[in-house]
């Protein structure tokens, strides 16, 4: 059996200064090679999860190993294990698309000509080789979400982690990305997912859980999920999981 | 397990960058950052240069004012008799001032009026029993000087009656140490004056007639002179003038006010996506720290060297005083970098604390504002009260001025204000120990 990309055992988390537990006896494994995605409804707990699988949260109990590696103990040297794609645009809107995969790629630790070659690489593939040195403030929406893909895939991560990657994107921008990440995964990259787009999640993803007040409520190839609750779109499973109360 | 670590091992990208390829990136992007905000060096260049000259210029007027120009004085001569006239001469001789006589018969109500409407800064009013006064007292002081006190008949001595003061009106823009020497000129023309009579009176007593004229000159003017010699290092004798007392600490301001920049760009950057994703490399924030204490380092230096080159070279074209460098160059290099280290540290400190640019633009300027009052920039440090020349020690402001003016000043080389920069050091080092407190304690590094 291979070591799986994710697994997380009894996983406790609360924020300092919050009442209440935000994440408690949490169990979850996601198999390497999947695409992965996690859905709930707003404060779910879907954001939290996601800092605490990349480091960017310590949990206080409980355990999470990406591909074998606790977390919480070696926080930096298992950075080049993974891809983070911020819902933010996360880069420096001063320089250009090129300046930026090559300030990012050199913190991945690649060296000059890997960066080079990644970075032409990664504007064809993205489309967005003509406007390279063009400075990221004058990108539209759609640029700017591949550029934003870009820099988390730099150093060809073994697990991808992206929060909401496609937001505020034209069609075409959209087909783009997911018609690459499909192409990530395929060469081996696993691909854990989070968005509030349920017909692209339902078109990228292999294997999704359902989570609310940072419990896992579904979890399951989408195919299984939506015989099981006798549902034709993840919209009515959603909808039949999570309740219609809004949770602003 | 083992597939997977092979695989992961030997399928990504070679980890074969180095600590300083990352440095080395993070200086090029905070470079090209900084070139390409226009608005950000014109605050950071033009309008410490502007400062500069402004305070110099101001400066300037003052030391002008009190070194050379002559202040304008006008006075009411109510005495009718030789004395007030005497008084007036010898006012004249001081070389202070500008002096109108005025109408004698103006009532003491519409001077201040007088003053308004001669544009004067000072009036003085000789009272009318000027002479007589004088006159009495010096016969009292000789009648007792020449006999002996024991049997002095009680009805030989002459109770005099205190004349009117001699009044001396002043504008109230005048501060109290000029107003001081102003009148401390004024007691020594009086003094002057009544040390005339007394002589006067006991050599027309002694020798029994009047004294003369080139006698009485000298004991008028005839004082020892008194020759002013600036304290230099360098044994120079160049006074000091406006720009070597403005331009270094001024500049030192200039430098700290690097806080409205690096303070806001670290907040920023902090609470922008571009951190969090820094938070999730295999590197270190520390690389970004060091870098922005490059690259605004060098902004500092340069910054100070463009300020010192226009002190010196261009000054002199917008009629102000030269700038004069210090001969040991070394020094001053040594002291600015050290300084602009000071500066950049505690920006990079206050942007680390900072949870908005807004705090970090508040609390900075003011705090530099605070800083540099203590620090002896703005009332020199030697003029302030007892408790204070304590708590200035902890100003950084306060070391690097007194470096500035070791060399700028004094004329001294880097053996003499070496105390000064390791003061500067120690607050440094204290900067960034708190810096790592809070970079901890906020989960930054």
């Amino acid at each position: 059996m291979s070591t799986p990309a994710i697994k997380i055992q009894d996983l406790e988390f609360q924020y300092p200064r919050q009442e209440g537990v935000c994440i408690k006896n949490f169990n979850l494994e996601i198999s390497a090679g999947e695409r992965f995605g996690l859905f709930g409804p707003n404060g779910a707990g879907k954001t939290t999860l996601m800092n605490l699988m990349t480091g960017l949260l310590k949990y206080t109990a409980g355990s999470i190993r990406l591909l074998d590696h606790e977390i919480n103990d070696h926080p930096k040297s298992i950075n080049t294990i993974f891809g983070f794609v911020p819902q933010d645009f996360s880069y420096y809107p001063e320089l250009s698309a090129r300046e930026n995969l090559a300030f990012y790629g050199a913190w991945y630790r690649l060296d000059k000509q890997q960066i080079k070659n990644r970075s032409e690489e990664l504007l064809e593939v993205l489309g967005l080789t003509s406007v390279g040195d063009r400075i990221l403030k004058s990108f539209s929406g759609g640029m700017k979400r591949r550029v934003n893909l870009a820099i988390g895939v730099m150093h060809k991560p073994q697990v991808l982690f992206l929060d909401e990657p496609t937001v505020g994107v034209d069609v075409q921008s959209r087909h783009a990305i997911i018609h690459y990440l499909k192409k990530q995964n395929e060469s081996g990259t696993t691909l854990i997912y989070t968005s509030h787009q349920l017909e692209e999640a339902a078109e990228l993803c292999n294997k999704i859980a359902l989570i609310d007040d940072g419990k896992i409520i579904a979890h399951d190839s989408l195919k299984v999920l939506l015989e099981k609750h006798g549902h034709e779109g993840m919209e009515g499973l959603f909808l039949e999981l999570t309740g219609k109360r809004f949770r602003d | 397990m083992k597939e997977w670590k092979d695989y992961f091992w030997n399928s990504r990208v070679k980890d074969s960058g180095t600590d300083m390829h990352i440095l080395k990136a993070t200086i090029i992007k905070d470079s090209k950052i900084l070139l390409r905000d226009r608005v950000g060096l014109f605050m950071m260049f033009f309008m410490p240069i502007l400062l500069v000259i402004v305070i110099t210029s101001v400066q300037n007027s003052t030391f002008e004012l009190v070194n050379n120009n002559k202040i304008s004085l006008i006075v009411f001569n109510k005495d009718k008799g030789p004395l007030g006239g005497h008084m007036i001469e010898a006012i004249r001789k001081i070389g202070l001032f500008k002096m109108q006589i005025e109408d004698s018969t103006l009532p003491v109500n519409d001077v201040s009026s007088a003053m308004y409407s001669k544009d004067a800064l000072v009036a003085i009013v000789i009272p009318a029993q000027f002479t007589s006064f004088i006159q009495n007292q010096a016969d009292e002081i000789a009648t007792r000087a020449l006999k002996d006190t024991d049997n002095i008949d009680a009805k030989s001595v002459i109770h005099m009656e205190l004349p009117d003061s001699l009044l001396m009106y002043y504008h109230p823009v005048m501060q109290a140490s000029f107003r001081q020497s102003v009148e401390g000129a004024l007691r020594s023309s009086v003094q002057v004056i009544q040390g005339e009579a007394i002589v006067k009176k006991l050599y027309e007593s002694v020798n029994q007639k009047e004294i003369p004229t080139d006698l009485e000159k000298q004991i008028l003017f005839g004082q020892i002179p008194i020759s002013e010699v600036p304290v230099s290092r360098s044994g120079s004798r160049t006074i000091p003038n406006a720009s070597q007392h403005n331009v270094p600490a001024w500049t030192i301001f200039a430098m700290f006010f690097i806080v409205l920049s690096l303070g806001g760009t670290i907040v920023r950057e902090k609470n922008s996506g571009s951190f969090i994703r820094l938070k999730t490399m295999p590197a270190s924030y520390l690389h970004a720290l060091f870098s922005k204490q490059f690259v605004y380092l060098m902004v500092t230096v340069l910054q100070a060297t463009v300020i010192f080159v226009i002190g010196n070279k261009i000054f002199p074209f917008i009629g102000l005083p030269t700038l004069h460098l210090p001969k040991d160059i070394w020094a001053l290099l040594i002291v600015t970098t050290v300084c602009g280290y000071c500066a950049v540290n505690y920006a990079i400190c206050v942007g680390v604390y900072a949870n908005t640019a807004e705090q970090s633009n508040g609390f900075g300027a003011i705090s530099i504002l605070i800083m540099a009052a203590l620090g002896g920039l703005i009332v020199p440090s030697f003029a302030m009260p007892a408790h204070l020349q304590k708590v200035l020690q902890l100003s950084p402001l306060h070391w690097a001025l007194e470096a500035y003016y070791g060399l700028f000043l004094e004329g001294g080389k880097l053996k003499d204000i070496w105390m000064n920069i390791l003061s500067l050091l120690g607050i440094t080092l204290l900067i960034q120990l708190f810096t790592l407190y809070g970079l901890k304690k906020k989960n930054l590094i």
